[in-house]
């Protein structure tokens, strides 16, 4: 109190004549914000602890819940803003680092929003999806220079490593630690029903999820967390985690509170200590090394695998690219500014890295330009919002999108960016398991079926609405894409035309 | 205004090609006759004519047509030429004027072989290397544009409706064993004359009628193998895509016809397992060379002509037989008017390619003739 206090940024409105005191929000809050006061005979809040989660509003059976943003303020300054204001008096009562969660809210540019999609009129027809096939599947991995034939003349189908996925996406790295048991359940039945792939993140496999084994990524990160023989045998392709959108250039620390029961097992390290993922490979301080990661890891495979190479968006991505592509990766994966994390310092999280779509093009250009764009895929994420992202992220050249936000958003997450803090009241990042019961993996990977499953819906649409009637003749089409509201050197970057070129 | 090139123009079409199988030669006149009856599918802004087997005396050199704005740029151009080929013989390409045709620019043709110290030079087979010398003109040398490259054959084409223009280049007075045409319907257009059809590269020419949708997904994936794409039509992407799996590739036309209109997934599933996983491996590999969207083409190659509808067949596309004969065009009429009485008419379903060669014997016969 007093110098340190800080004004709590949500307030709780509760209609006194529609509660009738069942206290669900009092059980469901893991924040206990909701308490019952005998003495007044009726629930009271301390919004002081409200993370604007919306459990205990989207459980009251009254309808007599709502979160609103408080009205209380500083002074109006357009340079020191109240966040501004408020992260200086925390920081001055802590010295800490600030943390937050899940992706960067802050007000940048979003290319997606200002890109708009073509269709057809007269010259050439748009295609009825619900009438005629629409086809949306995907290989991701090298493309063979040449056809071999055997001495009939016939064409030997000698494919490369590779993934097929039934459509473009892709569920993106989210360790078993940083959530929870339930949501990676729900995460590798949904892969395994919609044909598509998840990926562990750098936690490891839990023994129970090896039987969806042929739609998982693995990854091998900085930790090595959870990585062995088996673990690797068992996926489908590998993912070397080389950064991350939401943390460019640092690694990753769960705490070792969550480092309990079987995420401890999974990750082959003792209960109670911290998980520290270093900020670079110690094993790879230059591309040369990571060639030799890439290799130790085929190697291990047999050359039965592809291998993922994972790097955050920063400024010279084309050319980092270009150097990934030559280093035998088959894939590779860029997670833009405004990808997700379980917990970041604000500062990297808010200002380091840049946007996916200009990545994205960037290095889809740079890897033509080199002749090389056939060596390896490109699987973008950070943010993928919808199915239009998907489309305008596959009409500037990727071949796939990584979702993880907006898969956890399926499972129920309300984006309160309080995973940090282990309390997740949605059963997803936690490790509670009073918590961790609520997300019911068979309710969770239905959702996750079902929005992905309108997604292709709406991409068929789109693609049908343009004439187009395969996913492949859409990848890289940037003819198809018109730019809204930006200036010349932003349409160059993206090689896009402007709205009425 | 843009030029061709410096803009995209989408534009409908007709298309027609006769083919004589025995490799009688026939005159061009039969070509112009079936597509002046389409005559109200094109809309005067652009016609042109491939013809194969038309050139015996030279059929061991490349036959360069070249369009030049100005003097400069033929003297230009011909320096280049001169740099890298032995020119055995150079002539203005004879022309009738004809009201109907108007500002030509000058029009030459060149049968050349490639100087064999610069061949050695480059480290390129011949085909290869007359490509490269081939883009170096179009992009480089300003004014002047090849627009035909092939061995016994050579493209004709022009402003104008496609008829016009077969009596403006006096195609009668051609003999060959197919002829190709197209008419052209753009929905504008600068009016020049290489943006007309047929596309051509060495001695693959393509006619087409449609409008794809993969335009760019197809164009940046060839452009990555050393094509330029200087006319952004879709015609000429098409061509650079044929010559790329024919020639780079090594696959044949039926490969390369399952390669730009695939197979759907789901006629691919319900094939026996052999024929399954090439078609599966053909689709991954050649992603980028998958057409989609209206199109119906016909490509001329030495020897061949194939006709292909895109996999929905949302453009015409119907096919004539007669004794040795094979007539390809937009609309029957096309073919009637040439020939009425048909052993055969059909239209070929979507994606089904028709592919007609020189009979065995009639193929020695060329390759033999001096």
């Amino acid at each position: 109190m007093g110098i340190a206090y800080i004004y709590p940024p949500y307030e709780v409105v509760r209609n006194k004549d529609r509660c009738i005191g069942c206290r669900v929000c009092e059980r469901q809050c893991a924040n206990e914000v909701h308490h019952y006061s005998e003495e007044a005979g009726c629930m009271m809040a301390d919004e002081s602890k409200c993370v604007n989660c919306h459990r205990c509003v989207s459980l009251c059976p009254t309808r007599a819940l709502k979160i609103v943003k408080t009205d209380h303020t500083f002074k109006e300054n357009a340079n020191w803003s109240g966040k501004a204001i408020q992260e200086i008096y925390r920081q001055a009562s802590t010295g800490g680092v600030l943390l937050s969660s899940m992706g960067n809210p802050e007000p940048y540019p979003i290319y997606f929003d200002k890109i708009l999609l073509n269709a057809s009129q007269v010259t050439n027809p748009s295609i009825d999806p619900l009438r005629e096939p629409m086809e949306t599947r995907v290989f991701l991995g090298k493309k063979p220079k040449q056809i071999k034939r055997d001495k009939n003349g016939n064409i030997l189908p000698q494919n490369t490593p590779h993934l097929e996925l039934s459509m473009p996406v892709m569920f993106s790295a989210m360790s078993y630690g940083s959530i929870s048991y339930n949501a990676h359940e729900s995460l590798a039945r949904a892969a395994r029903e919609l044909g598509i792939y998840y990926n562990t993140g750098e936690g490891g496999l839990h023994e129970d999820f090896y039987q969806y084994g042929a739609n998982t990524i693995v990854q091998v990160a900085s930790g090595r967390f959870g990585v062995h023989s088996d673990y690797l045998d068992t996926a489908a392709a590998i993912e070397i985690k080389m950064g991350q959108g939401a943390k460019p250039g640092i690694g990753g620390h769960l705490p070792g509170t969550k480092i309990v029961g079987d995420v401890s097992r999974t990750r082959m390290i003792p209960e109670g200590s911290d998980a520290i993922s270093p900020a670079p490979h110690h094993d790879i301080y230059s591309i040369e090394d990571l060639r030799q990661l890439v290799y130790s890891l085929k190697e291990a495979t047999n050359y039965e695998k592809p291998v993922i190479v994972k790097i955050a968006a920063v400024h010279n991505v084309s050319a980092i690219a270009s150097g990934i592509a030559r280093s035998g990766a088959d894939i590779i994966a860029i997670d833009g500014y405004r990808g997700g994390t379980g917990a970041a310092p604000t500062r990297i999280r808010d200002n380091v890295g840049i946007p996916i779509e200009l990545a994205l093009a960037s290095v889809d250009k740079r890897l033509r330009d080199e002749g090389i764009r056939d060596d390896v895929s490109i699987v973008v994420g950070g943010s993928i919002r919808s199915s239009a992202d998907v489309f305008k992220a596959i009409a500037l050249g990727a071949d796939c999108c990584y979702i993880g936000t907006a898969s956890l958003l399926a499972l129920g997450c309300h984006l309160c960016r309080s995973c940090h803090e282990g309390k997740c009241n949605w059963g997803i990042a936690t490790q509670r398991p009073d918590l961790v019961k609520r997300l019911n993996p068979d309710i969770g990977s239905q959702r996750l079926v079902n929005m992905l499953t309108a997604w292709n819906h709406e991409i068929k649409e789109m693609m049908g609405g343009m004439g187009i009637n395969s996913i492949e003749s859409l990848k890289g089409n940037r003819l198809m894409l018109r730019g809204i509201g930006m200036t010349e050197k932003e349409l160059e970057i993206l090689g896009i035309k402007h709205a009425g070129e | 205004m843009l030029k061709e090139g410096q803009v995209r123009i989408p534009s409908g079409c007709a298309i027609s090609g006769i083919f004589c199988k025995s490799g009688k030669r026939m005159s061009g006149e039969a070509i112009i006759e079936s597509i002046r009856i389409m005559h109200d599918r094109s809309n005067g802004l652009g016609g042109g004519f491939a013809a194969y087997g038309i050139y015996p005396e030279y059929k061991d050199y490349y036959a360069f047509h070249v369009f030049y704005d100005n003097h400069e740029a033929k003297k230009d151009c011909e320096s280049f030429l001169e740099r890298h080929f032995d020119i055995i013989n150079l002539s203005k390409i004879p022309t009738r004027k004809i009201p109907q045709i108007t500002d030509e620019p000058l029009i030459w043709r060149y049968f050349v072989t490639p100087l064999h110290t610069k061949l050695a030079e480059s480290q390129l087979d011949e085909d290869e290397f007359v490509v490269k010398c081939v883009f170096r003109v179009n992009t480089e040398i300003n004014g002047a544009y090849v627009f035909s490259s092939g061995k016994d054959m050579g493209v004709f084409k022009a402003v104008g409706f496609p008829e016009d223009v077969g009596r403006f280049y006096r195609l009668e007075e051609y003999e060959g064993y197919c002829f190709t045409a197209h008419g052209r319907y753009p929905t504008n257009t600068p009016g020049w004359w290489g943006g007309a059809h047929p596309f051509a590269l060495l001695d693959c020419s393509v006619v087409h009628n449609g409008e794809i949708s993969s335009y760019d997904a197809n164009r940046r994936a060839i452009e990555m193998y050393g094509y330029k794409c200087t006319l952004q039509t879709d015609t000429e992407v098409i061509a650079y895509i044929y010559d790329y799996l024919k020639r780079k590739i090594g696959l044949t036309e039926l490969e390369i016809a399952s390669v730009i209109a695939a197979p759907f997934w789901q006629t691919i599933e319900r094939m026996p397992k052999e024929q399954r996983q090439r078609a599966e491996y053909l689709r991954n590999v050649f992603a980028g060379q998958l057409i989609t969207g209206p199109f119906s083409i016909l490509v001329g190659f030495d020897g061949g002509l194939m006709a292909l509808n895109d996999r929905l067949k949302l453009r015409s596309m119907v096919i004539g037989e007669k004794d040795d004969m094979v007539y390809m065009a937009s609309e029957e009429c096309a073919i009637r008017i040439i020939q009425p009485e048909l052993d055969r008419v059909w239209s070929p379903r979507g994606g089904e390619a028709v592919i007609v060669t020189l009979d065995e014997a009639a193929k020695a016969a060329y390759q033999s003739r001096a």
